[in-house]
């Protein structure tokens, strides 16, 4: 696995993240992402058949809450801290594509 | 084009009906003003934090009986992340590698189509688009809100075991009046409460391979649903047959043009990079909490159906709108146990499939509202000859729209049929005696020229009995005399 | 050398009337007023509401047990109605409209809330160099970077401006400032301090924990913010932990981590203060040895795979949509991608592409799958380690402050300053820097590592080094 990263698969991934990134950026971070994947190439290479994976520190199960609602919060603190916000929603500039 | 045959399945999203919402204690309610049911949790403020509703937990485990799916040991929620405006925090808590319940079936008129799975997520906001007919394409700019954000969904992936667009619209049917009779969601495919897509290949007959499918989306009815599979059955079909390539995609179903349409987002086929939600830790479900489900689960539509069919003589078939009806089911046994006199089972039946069911459909009444009794009191009297079957109906609507015993209506509209053997005997001999020759005329008549006779002279009696003459007994008197 | 407890001794003096809160909480305000210039360790600095706190808390019958004691607090943690920056461009000026569940606990407990501390943005760095609003400077030398990311709130604490402070530690983010500024801090076991309002960075590894000058202020300040949240499905119901009790270590056995105290970019003069520390257990009747914790290694890999791959997610709703800052775009899309280009500085967009690289089809297994294997393997090493030993020992940071722009350069040289750190967080235990020494006048930590729910043990550990302490 080469653990070097390309400047195509740099653009894809900020197409992921949602980050405009400059050509300036792009050229620097391919640069610096690749050298900090090739430090992680060591654990990309450590034999770890048998090993589960840790997705969570506490070995906890079952937390639930009953389900009794409670009023939520005024809707001017939530619209007051919107960029934007009309007819009590939040305004955003066109939306292109529709959901997945 | 009878030489393909069309491979479905159907993702089905239901709102499950608790109180609060999936993850906070916001309110899980429809209709409200925009964004007051909302609280940092919900709308992903920073530092905010899931709590899993457990009678969410329990609404998913109801499904996973009423459909004999399994439930393992430990099921985990993954977030899936892709920005889109109605996501406040720009990826939906849901799960995806271990789901909470999975393998399953549903039968629909004998054929057993298999339930993948069914698993917990959160729904997202909604958007309204400003400025260009208020569709999508062609907005000015949008506007959110997050009401809906956090309520709790069920997704019910079935196999691509459909096999037709009548047969998945069943599908739908058949889960819907499972997931009401368990009372997890109010199923409202108007308010969204339900929502169906559906996956569509098509291949050629004694195909064993599947074809490439597109996922059919905005299919807001039944019959959107069966006209959109139709559709896009033909159309993926035309383009194999002509021996194109189907590309596979999301389409959208536009009702107003009869078509579906490619969808037009801009993002490349989506990365969701599944990970296991590290703020909410695994649910495995106990012996208990299932043992609970099992103590208090209703009797499922199907059975329903045919315990109907067995008690009350009708065919299951006919059963089925008392099943997916809210109500209804329980409104007709209620009337069927409140029956005196000659009145059946079946005649219920009858009248909650025609005239009550007419009557719930123009004014949106729940059976709930309605009188049993009243009901049973009127199948009583037609069945008794008190009332014709006409007056019986007229009768009926009064008694639904007005609360009224039918016996008083009857009274105070003086209805009441003559049924007395005697009175009418008397009638018949005076019209018959009063119209010259008819007995004669009739004997000499052939059979065609009967029934017409016939039906005259029992106007002429009407006409004299001011339309209340029990028409049975009429009939009667007039085969004996008539010969 | 046990240092005073200055905490303990104001909410002692406040209860008992012998101060006032207000008294106290002027006393700080000039001494921030004297130095914040050159430290800045504030992005806010909340005198007015600091003020109306200690009057109530003077007014107040039952005072509560942090009485009129100034607290600073990372500023990535909600302040109701307070701006919330996490020292980011992309918050600037956002309010709000609740508390963490710490902040409801200090207040509850009468503790005054003096500022938002500096940090690097989002918690992403370990010298507070990655700030928008400018970096904070170690009091000791003001050259020189306090660490991070919580290097406000050592710096405050190191510098006098508040005895206590609230940080938060991800890999190494408490006890790596705490060393380089020469004060305590804690990052207590995983799950016992709720995250509720901790603006989160990588939710498995977040854990929010107390600075103070001395061991017993630190456990004073834990005891307060410690224990099971309903807000939070990871906080676990531990019993309030037993942090009193001196420092008596005889017969306990003590392992020095070799890879950590052996690594080639640790600093001699760490080195020597560590194994001081390690004599200074000997001598008051611990046993210590050397253990090897090989998987160790791999940690800044595991870190630095998992931590990102998790903040990808966590910074996806900083979109421009709903709160905080919003670049003006024909489309939301364009809208989203150009905010989150502005609104990010460059530590935080290379951290979310590696992140997001990790998780992305095809590399999920090598990557961020493979990472939280290695985690497994850790958690491993420390779990055979702890047959053999009670608490381990090991250099907080492999050397001491380094001057301001030194590692800017390079961003692997920075996260290489965490190696000591990171395992931790990794495992979810509890581990704590003390100060124990100096060289050239900057100041060295020693790390004090103890299992999950530790923190009992860890403390009387602690404590003994610190009363060792040169």
């Amino acid at each position: 696995m080469t653990a070097r990263i390309t400047r195509p698969e740099v653009e894809h991934v900020a197409r992921l993240a949602r980050l405009a990134l400059t050509d300036a950026e792009i050229d620097a971070l391919t640069g610096e992402l690749g050298a900090i994947l090739d430090h992680a190439a060591g654990v990309a290479a450590l034999d770890t058949a048998d090993v589960p994976p840790t997705a969570h520190p506490v070995p906890l199960v079952n937390v639930l809450r009953a389900d009794e609602p409670r009023p939520g919060l005024p809707r001017d603190e939530v619209l007051g801290e919107a960029p934007a916000a009309q007819d009590g929603r939040f305004m955003v500039p066109r939306i292109l594509g529709e959901a997945p | 084009m009878s030489e393909y045959e069309m491979v479905i399945g159907l993702e089905v999203h239901c709102e499950l009906a608790t109180a609060s919402k999936l993850f906070c204690g916001c309110p899980n309610a429809f209709g409200d003003e925009p964004n007051t049911n909302v609280c940092p949790v919900c709308l992903g403020l920073p530092g905010s934090l899931p709590v899993l509703n457990e009678r969410a937990v329990e609404y998913a485990l109801r499904v996973a009986e009423a459909l004999g799916l399994d439930v393992p040991a430990e099921s985990v929620f993954s977030r899936k992340n892709y920005f889109y405006p109605d996501m406040p925090k720009n990826y939906q808590t849901s799960q995806y590698d271990m789901p909470i319940t999975e393998n399953g079936a549903l039968d629909v008129d004998g054929v057993r189509i298999g339930v993948t799975r069914a698993h917990l997520e959160e729904d997202t906001g909604k958007t309204m688009h400003m400025g260009g007919a208020g569709r999508i394409h062609g907005a000015d700019y949008s506007l959110v809100d997050y009401n809906r954000a956090g309520v709790p969904l069920l997704e019910i992936v079935s196999e691509p075991d459909i096999r037709g667009a009548e047969q998945a619209k069943r599908y739908v049917e058949e889960l819907r009046a499972t997931l009401l009779a368990i009372g997890v969601s109010d199923v409202k495919m108007e308010e969204g409460s339900l929502r169906v897509d559906a996956n569509v290949s098509v291949r050629p007959l004694g195909s064993a391979e599947l074809g490439t499918r597109c996922e059919i989306k905005n299919l807001n009815s039944l019959r959107s649903l069966v006209r959109a599979i139709e559709h896009e059955a033909d159309r993926q079909w035309e383009l194999v047959a002509a021996g194109d390539r189907v590309v596979q995609e999301t389409r959208h179903w536009d009702e107003e043009r009869g078509r579906t349409i490619a969808g037009r987002s801009k993002e490349e086929a989506h990365d969701y990079r599944y990970f296991p939600e590290p703020d909410l830790v695994p649910v495995a479900p106990t012996e208990e909490m299932r043992a609970a489900v099992r103590a208090t689960m209703p009797e499922l539509p199907a059975a329903r159906r045919r315990r109907y069919a067995a008690e009350w003589g009708i065919r299951e078939d006919d059963a089925r709108v008392l099943v997916d009806v809210p109500g209804l089911g329980a409104y007709a046994e209620e009337a069927v146990a409140a029956l005196t006199g000659g009145a059946t089972a079946k005649d219920v039946v009858n009248w909650v499939r025609q005239d009550v069911l007419a009557f719930i459909n123009e004014t949106d009444a729940s059976p709930a509202e309605l009188s049993a009794p009243m009901l049973a009191e009127l199948a009583g009297m037609v069945a008794a000859g008190t009332i014709s079957r006409n007056q019986g109906k007229d009768v009926l609507d009064e008694s639904l729209r007005e609360q009224k015993w039918p016996r008083d209506i009857v009274e105070d509209r003086g209805l009441a049929q003559v049924s007395d053997e005697a009175a009418l005997a008397e009638v018949v001999d005076r019209v018959l005696a009063a119209t010259d020759g008819f007995v004669e005329e009739f004997r000499a008549a052939d059979d065609k020229a009967r029934k017409k006779k016939r039906g005259f002279i029992m106007g002429r009696l009407m006409q004299e009995l001011k339309g209340q003459g029990n028409a049975q007994v009429l009939n009667r008197l007039l085969d004996e005399r008539l010969g | 050398m046990s240092p005073a407890a200055p905490a303990a001794e104001i909410a002692s003096a406040v209860r008992s009337g012998r101060r006032s809160a207000r008294d106290v909480l002027e006393e700080h305000l000039d001494r921030i007023d004297a130095r914040e210039g050159d430290v800045h360790a504030f992005n806010l600095v909340l005198a007015d509401e600091a003020r109306a706190a200690a009057d109530a808390v003077d007014a107040a019958g039952d005072k509560g047990p942090l009485a009129g004691v100034p607290v600073a607090v990372k500023d990535n943690l909600c302040t109701r109605g307070v701006p919330t920056t996490c020292s980011s461009r992309i918050l600037d000026g956002w309010k709000p409209p609740y508390d963490a569940t710490v902040i409801e606990r200090l207040r509850a407990a009468g503790a005054v809330i003096v500022g938002k501390t500096n940090l690097d943005e989002f918690a992403m760095g370990s010298s507070t160099e990655n700030s928008a609003f400018g970096p904070t400077r170690n009091p000791h030398d003001l050259g020189r970077v306090p660490g991070g990311s919580s290097g406000g709130s050592a710096a405050a604490v190191a510098a006098g401006f508040a005895p206590l402070a609230l940080g938060s530690d991800t890999g190494g983010s408490i006890r790596q400032p705490a060393a380089l500024c020469g004060v305590v801090g804690v990052k207590p076991t995983y799950g016992t301090v709720s995250r509720y309002g901790l603006i989160a960075f990588a939710s498995s590894l977040d854990q929010i924990g107390p600075f103070a000058a001395g061991v017993d202020d630190a456990a004073l300040l834990l005891e307060t913010i410690w224990g099971h949240d309903r807000a939070d499905s990871t906080s676990i119901a531990a019993p309030r932990p037993a942090l009193g009790g001196g420092g008596d270590v005889r017969g306990l056995r003590v392992g020095l981590i070799a890879e950590m105290l052996d690594g080639e970019g640790v600093d001699p003069a760490v080195r020597a203060a560590v194994e001081g520390a390690a004599a200074a257990l000997e001598h008051a009747g611990a046993t210590v040895d050397r253990v090897s914790l090989p998987s160790t290694q791999f940690g800044i890999s595991a870190y630095y795979l998992i931590a990102p791959a998790e903040a990808s997610s966590n910074l996806a709703r900083y979109d421009g949509v709903r709160y905080g800052m919003r670049a003006e775009a024909p489309d939301v899309a364009q809208m989203n991608a150009a905010t989150r280009d502005t609104g990010f500085g460059p530590e935080v967009k290379r951290r979310i592409m590696l992140g997001t690289y990790a998780l992305s089809a095809g590399y999920y297994d090598a990557y961020y799958g493979q990472a939280q294997r290695v985690r497994t393997l850790i958690i491993r090493d420390f779990d055979r380690a702890y047959d053999d030993f009670d608490v381990l020992l090991s250099p907080t940071s492999p050397t001491v402050a380094f001057e301001l722009g030194a590692k800017t350069a390079d961003p692997l040289s920075m996260y290489l300053c965490d190696v000591c750190t990171v395992p931790v967080n990794l495992t979810g235990q509890c581990a704590m820097s003390v100060p124990f020494g100096r060289s050239e006048g900057l100041p060295i930590g020693v790390q004090v590592v103890a299992p999950v729910l530790g923190e009992p043990v860890m403390f009387r550990v602690a404590r003994a080094i610190e009363e060792a302490a040169p």
